[in-house]
């Protein structure tokens, strides 16, 4: 007899065939972080019905908010997969928009050549950060926490020496970026009173959160590095054995999340017009909650890309959520604080189970 | 099989020496296909040291290494890896959060699909994985979707030994396999070991546990402080002889005598320890 035979008698929830079946969907390793949402997504959207929590631009309020969150979250967790951290992005997402927005003010280049001139810098900056781990064995939250202050100084510094100032204007350059990147969409259907809105009002950056989440699931769930990257922080000693190149996939990584938390920036500087340079120090925590409530494992080998988006989102409502309910607003921090712990504890539930899920059905 | 004169991997007076701290002295093994040599030695006596040597995480200071006959030289794991020497370390190499057929296929993904869009074929992982398991004998594993989390120390062992077989291991290096298990779990990789045996693998099963090694060994060699204590074949002694010799030539049954006439004469109470 093993422990999961054992379990699996022992537990209440095995018997009629019919809890069989929803016990495999809670054994699903994303069970919990949907679980999660679905009961924030319930508590705020009873709590905050007469504020218009539930309506299309409520909705947006908080979708808006996830979406830059979400883009940096997800690199973030693969990186926390692989066992490794990354807080520099708090300077990466300055470090993008003022990129951007002096190739082409100070510059005068091109909109995408500018996108593609920030996507270059962030990159640099994450194989610098790569690098570094990878060589020195420091371990990368003390790295990145130096890279984070080291690119926030440049940013401050260069900006300064280049364009002679700390807040750039990014004038609109063309319809095509603008829809891309910084705008905000609608989808109504049909007009008058029986107009139907789908969404209103969503920024750029949900759609490409969505696209980011859909290229990262392709990656960590169906392509082959998807296995590498989960081995490398399972037992990096031995993925590297088995012939996995763990450094040169850590410094890709590292460069992801750089690249992520600069189109963050770009997106927001496009949207704003403006661009500044004031570190983005709560991003670092946000981004961590959020992929810590997906379900991802602090210690590494263990996360998926909808739970991470699961996460998010249930971060995101929590965070704008209670601007439309009656609680005080100052309880904000205190409720994002019980969720954190609160989604700990459940994941590790969750994940038992899943590790404890036995073959024995016939 | 072919000719059995020719070891599979040989050592001829291997030296390792780190600095100025010599490690292992003139170390020289051999084992034959289908045959499982024990490497037997005290915590600190150089089996560490001595296995990745083998698998080419050391390189050794003086001496040489031969593959069928011919001079090798390891620069980094992979290589010894191609050449076909597979090492499993105590806890098998497996990652607990991944699924059977994942574990199994790590670093050597089965892909569909054509141009960069490759998919990990999972269902075809997952196959290979079960039936490969099952072949060596641990029947409880029937589905690949289930993380290797959830299986037992022996089950991951057996895991990985089949995974090293699957990929063609000539040269199995089993480091303390046994080492962390109970009875009846140590007796299931013990089968798995006499299973790669009757393929035809060459297995180097490094322990410290005499019965384990009495149980599968053909060859065994006794390793003290860097060098080779002694070198038999099995039968050749008795279990209370290797295990004095691994204890350093310290006789067992002196130290076991002198406890009994401690107590003796002083109403049943053990000695006070030596520090």
């Amino acid at each position: 007899m093993t422990m999961a035979d054992t379990k699996e008698t022992d537990s209440p929830a095995s018997g009629p065939a019919s809890s069989f079946s929803l016990l495999d969907l809670f054994r699903r390793p994303e069970a919990g972080a949907a679980a999660g949402f679905i009961l924030i997504f319930l508590f705020f959207g009873y709590f905050g019905v007469d504020k218009n929590f539930l309506t299309a631009l409520g909705s947006s309020t908080w979708l808006n908010f996830a979406s830059k969150v979400g883009i940096i979250a997800i690199p973030i967790a693969f990186l926390m997969i692989a066992g490794e951290l990354d807080i520099s992005v708090g300077a990466l997402i300055p470090a993008g928009g003022i990129v951007l927005a002096m190739s082409v003010e100070h510059f005068g280049f091109n909109i995408w050549m500018g996108v593609l001139f920030s996507f270059v810098v962030a990159a640099a900056i994450g194989w610098v950060n790569g690098m570094l781990v990878t060589r020195t064995q420091v371990p990368s939250l003390i790295v990145t926490l130096a890279t984070l202050f080291v690119v926030a100084g440049l940013n401050a510094y260069l900006s300064k020496q280049v364009a002679g100032t700390t807040q750039h204007s990014l004038p609109d350059a063309g319809v095509v970026s603008e829809f891309i990147l910084g705008d905000y969409h609608s989808l109504i259907l049909g007009d008058g009173d029986s107009a139907f809105t789908i969404f209103r009002s969503l920024q750029s950056s949900f759609f490409i959160w969505i696209a980011v989440a859909i290229g990262c699931f392709y990656v960590l769930h169906v392509s082959p590095w998807g296995n590498w990257i989960l081995a490398m922080g399972g037992d990096e000693d031995s993925a590297r054995n088995a012939g996995i190149p763990t450094d040169k996939l850590k410094i890709a990584l590292f460069m992801l999340s750089a690249m992520a938390a600069a189109l963050v920036g770009m997106t927001e500087a496009v949207l704003a017009n403006t661009a500044s340079t004031t570190t983005q120090f709560g991003m670092i925590f946000n981004t961590i909650i959020c992929v810590v409530v997906g379900g991802v494992l602090l210690t590494g080998g263990f996360g998926t890309v909808t739970g991470v988006v699961f996460g998010t989102l249930t971060f995101g409502i929590v965070f704008q959520g209670i601007n439309f309910t009656a609680f005080d607003k100052d309880l904000n921090m205190l409720f994002i604080g019980a969720l954190l712990l609160v989604a700990v504890l459940m994941n590790d539930t969750f994940r038992n189970l899943a590790t404890s899920a036995s073959t024995k059905k016939k | 099989m072919s000719d059995n004169k020719t070891p599979v991997l040989e050592m001829r007076k291997v030296d390792k020496s780190f600095g100025p701290i010599d490690v292992l002295h003139e170390i020289s093994l051999k084992v034959n296909q289908g045959e499982v040599l024990c490497l037997l030695g005290d915590n600190g006596a150089g089996k560490s040291t001595l296995i990745k040597t083998l698998s080419g995480v050391h390189q050794p200071t003086r001496g040489e290494m031969l593959m069928d006959g011919n001079p090798v030289h390891f620069d980094r794991p992979r290589d010894a890896q191609e050449m076909g020497i597979a090492t499993v370390h105590q806890f098998g190499g497996t990652y607990p959060l991944m699924s059977v057929g994942r574990n199994f296929f790590a670093g050597n993904e089965p892909t569909k699909g054509v141009g960069p869009f490759k998919v990990f074929d999972r269902q075809k992982a997952n196959r290979i994985a079960v039936e490969q398991v099952q072949k060596m004998g641990i029947t409880r594993i029937t589905d690949g979707d289930r993380l290797v989390g959830g299986l037992s120390g022996g089950e991951r062992q057996s895991l990985a030994i089949a995974r090293a077989v699957y990929f063609g291991a000539r040269v199995l290096i089993l480091d303390e396999p046994t080492a962390a298990l109970g009875v009846k779990q140590a007796a299931h990789v013990l089968r798995i070991v006499n299973e790669a045996k009757r393929r035809g693998l060459a297995v180097i099963f490094i322990t410290h546990q005499v019965m384990h090694a009495m149980a599968v060994g053909d060859h065994f060699a006794v390793l003290i402080r860097g060098a080779i204590a002694a070198d038999f074949r099995k039968g050749a002694k008795s279990r209370e002889e290797i295990a004095d010799l691994m204890a350093g030539g310290e006789s067992m049954a002196d130290l076991e005598a002198n406890i009994e006439g401690y107590m003796e004469t002083h109403d049943g109470h053990v000695p006070e320890p030596a520090h």
